[in-house]
């Protein structure tokens, strides 16, 4: 087994401890940066967390006693934007800003000044979302969504409060999709080809291709529907001529593309995670790298699939029900390839790996039911009931916050430079999974039989399974508290982290953990592909990843 | 000046980088501000799709009553805007020439050029015989337009801001001239995306 040289003259100690007041500051590092968005973004995470328990304590039964509708209503819009817009969004932000620079040999991002600026926009946006609670009637109250007229005629100030607070995370991503892409592009270290890096540089980088492409386009919807909201104008008010189903479009231009933005850069982080923890070389790299381009393309003409039952005559909902559908095989592409990967490796069981086979085994069944939506006939029957809450539980929390998580377990002795507790994140892990799937699988039924999504109240025949959904929910809540309580100790307590915990081969690992400040020693040298696990002998002339045969590395004869 | 890290030569990510000698990356900044232009042409794509799409929908185009768009003064407009695109190129030419004076003159007929648009633009708002509310395609007027010209004031700050830097003897030179290739990428941009909607709105 080739292990990454540790006698490496970057695997040299940080020379001082770095104050902990960096991270309150206009710091340029993009390590500072990276760790800013985490801790932001987790923060967020934890409120919208509360907004969901709350919602969820409402449903545990069919009368509407917890809240009223009216504050319901505003609990899970605003739910649903903190949990995209302010956790997952930013989070995946947060390990690209931290990770590529480290991957490609680079010291830090093309564009440090706006890569600041980007973050520093987050807070605040945050804050003014969470303070709409408390303006004249309430929160915004439309859903996520933001659907004109409702969202026309909801309290105007939570309205515009959202609208505002959106745009400036929309403007917050498209900057750091600016600077994704050029660093990814224009700074790797020489001799480190395109088809050389690793695959989290991929998905970020068509993760980053989406939100320069589609992210506009959703600015331009909230800026008419601002107008609409204040200025009196009707483009989406058909009383005066205007057009609803033109704000579905724009928005959904935006949002189906970011549910890719959201789960790519968890697929580019899961692909380097299964490896290390399998002691195998990724299966297919071209394949999963590739299939991120064309997940990204693909994803920008399929957006009307949440449209099928507005009107959408009758040819353009085929063609966008085949091209969902032909999307799900890029998909499947990398899902296989992630399961041959760990097919008969030495599988070290630790949290970052469980987390990292619960999110493909989740997102699989999210998939799934994606597949099943994406055919007209069946979604009409299911569209706005539970169904499509179970699906997107599935695909964001299943995939995405496990994702999230592993990357997290796997990544935190490199930035924080102390080892997480491994049987605290065990304790975690199956507190998620367990309540995970108590919460979310029991939707899929309660959708087919029926049940609308964004009501307060239900029929009572529905009573015992919400209940069964609602008691998921008060586990998954609780299952933050280990990992918190593992986070802030071993931040402050924990074992010291050595430079390359799992052994791992990509560059981040061949430094000091954490980091020391402009990452590298004069210029790293690739002395092995990313995941040449068992592969090349120490010495032996290293052959690209590319090249090796699929076979060898799915009967692991190379190791 | 202030703010000379954005001007100077140096590609900020290895501003401060102190060991020893390193490679020099190519100046990234074009690459970015490109980037930004994507993305900013997206905004225009989605609103001109919106805009084409209630014209599509609408019974009658536009809606009955519309007073009627006069031609004459926006057509002398859009003809300034594409011209003056010419003559910041040969601002971008000059400057290859180590000719800063040249530049000067250059960038200071555009941002005059883009002056008098915009004042064309609002002596046309003040003597439309609609408002912002009247009607659909009064809205989607005012907005696309609006929106357009907030980005010619940008262009137009852009420009004056080389002018300014460029006071100081050596601040531009042949190899030093991000700042006026920025300002003249982004001064295109805005005629490209005037030209369009100058079609869309006054021509179909
Ligand atoms: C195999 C791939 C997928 C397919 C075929 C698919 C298909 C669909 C379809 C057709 C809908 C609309 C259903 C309706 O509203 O009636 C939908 C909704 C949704 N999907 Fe997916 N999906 C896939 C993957 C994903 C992924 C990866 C994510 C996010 C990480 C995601 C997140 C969502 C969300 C958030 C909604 C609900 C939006 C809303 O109405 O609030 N999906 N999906
Ligand atoms: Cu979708």
């Amino acid at each position: 087994m080739a292990s990454a040289d540790l006698t490496h003259p970057n695997a040299i100690e940080p020379d001082e401890p770095q104050p902990w007041q960096r991270f309150f500051s206009f710091s340029v590092d993009h390590k500072v940066i990276g760790i800013q968005y985490l801790v932001t973004s987790f923060f967020f995470f934890l409120i919208g967390g509360a907004l969901a328990t709350a919602v969820r304590v409402e449903l545990a039964t069919p009368e509407v006693d917890f809240v009223s509708r009216e504050l319901y209503n505003q609990l899970f819009t605003i739910h649903a934007t903190v949990m995209i817009f302010l956790w997952i969004v930013p989070a995946g932000a947060g390990f690209g800003n931290y990770l590529i620079p480290l991957l490609i040999g680079a010291k830090d991002m093309a564009f440090p000044k706006l890569n600041a600026i980007a973050f520093w926009m987050i807070p605040p946006a945050g804050l003014l979302l969470i303070s709409s609670f408390f303006v004249p009637n309430g929160a915004a109250a439309s859903g996520w969504t933001s659907y004109p007229p409702l969202s026309l005629v909801n309290g105007q100030w939570g309205e515009l409060i959202w609208i505002l607070s959106v745009l400036l995370l929309g403007t917050s991503s498209i900057l750091g999709g600016i600077n994704f892409v050029t660093t990814i592009l224009k700074m790797r270290i020489p001799g480190m080809t395109i088809n050389d890096m690793p695959l989290f540089c991929w998905a970020m980088l068509a993760a980053s291709i989406l939100i320069l492409l589609s992210t506009p386009v959703l600015a331009g919807a909230l800026v008419l529907l601002c107008f609409d909201l204040m200025a009196g104008t009707t483009f989406f008010n058909p009383t005066g001529g205007g057009d609803p189903i033109v704000y579905q479009h724009m928005f959904w231009f935006y949002s189906h593309p970011a549910v890719y933005i959201m789960i790519l850069p968890l697929f580019g982080a899961i692909s380097e995670i299964l490896p290390v923890h399998s002691r195998k070389p990724i299966f297919g790299y071209k394949a999963i790298a590739y299939s991120s381009i064309a997940i990204s393309l693909l994803g920008l003409v399929v957006w009307a699939h949440h449209m099928f039952t507005s009107g959408t005559p009758a040819w353009l909902r085929m063609f966008f029900m085949i091209a969902t559908m032909i999307i799900a095989v890029p998909t499947g592409i990398k899902v296989f390839g992630w399961l041959a990967t760990i097919w008969g490796g030495k599988l070290r069981l630790n949290s970052a790996m469980l987390f990292a086979m619960g999110f493909v085994s989740m997102f699989v069944v999210g998939g799934l039911s994606g597949v099943m939506i994406a055919s007209v006939p069946f979604d009409i029957h299911v569209h706005d009931t539970y169904f499509i809450v179970a699906h997107l539980h599935y695909v964001l929390f299943g995939g995405s916050v496990f994702g999230l998580y592993a990357a997290l377990y796997h990544w935190f002795p490199k930035m924080i430079g102390r080892m997480l507790n491994e049987p605290w994140g065990k304790v975690h892990f199956v507190l998620t999974f367990v309540g995970f799937n108590l919460c979310f699988l029991p939707m899929h039924y309660l959708g087919l039989m029926g049940m609308p999504r964004r009501v307060a109240e239900y029929d009572p025949q529905f009573a015992t399974i919400n209940n069964l959904c609602s008691i998921g929910s008060y586990i998954l809540a609780f299952s933050t508290i280990p990992f918190l309580i593992n986070a802030v100790y071993s931040w402050v307590a924990g074992a010291k982290a050595p430079a390359n915990p799992w052994n791992a081969l990509t560059l981040e690992w061949t430094v000091a953990s954490p980091p020391p400040e402009h990452n590298f020693v004069g210029q790293p040298v690739l002395k092995t592909g990313p995941y040449d696990y068992g592969v090349a002998k120490q010495g032996a002339v290293r052959k690209p990843i590319s090249q090796l045969k699929a076979s060898d590395i799915l009967s692991g004869s190379t190791r | 000046m202030q703010g000379s890290a954005v001007d100077s030569q140096q590609p900020i990510a290895l501003e401060s980088t102190s060991h020893g000698a390193e490679e020099h990356h190519p100046d990234l900044r074009l690459f970015g501000i490109f980037m930004f232009l994507v993305a900013e042409a997206m905004i225009f794509l989605g609103l001109f799709a919106a805009y084409l799409t209630f014209r599509s929908v609408a019974p009658t185009w536009p809606p009955v009553g519309t007073p009627k768009l006069e031609l004459l003064l926006p057509g002398i407009n859009t003809l300034i805007l594409i011209s003056s695109s010419f003559v910041i190129h040969k601002g971008d030419d000059a400057i290859r020439e180590n000719d800063v004076k040249g530049m000067r003159l250059w960038f200071g007929i555009t941002a005059l050029m883009g002056a008098v648009f915009l004042v064309g633009q609002l002596y046309e708002y003040f003597h439309l015989e609609f408002g912002l509310t009247t009607n659909l395609f009064a809205s989607t007027f005012y907005v696309l337009t609006g929106f357009h010209g907030l980005h010619v004031c940008f262009g137009l700050f852009l420009i004056l801001a080389v002018l300014w830097r460029s006071r100081r003897e050596g601040h531009y030179s042949n190899t030093q001239k991000f700042g006026i290739e920025a300002a003249e990428l982004y001064w295109h941009f805005v005629d490209v995306i005037w030209i369009v909607l100058f079609g869309l709105l006054y021509l179909l």
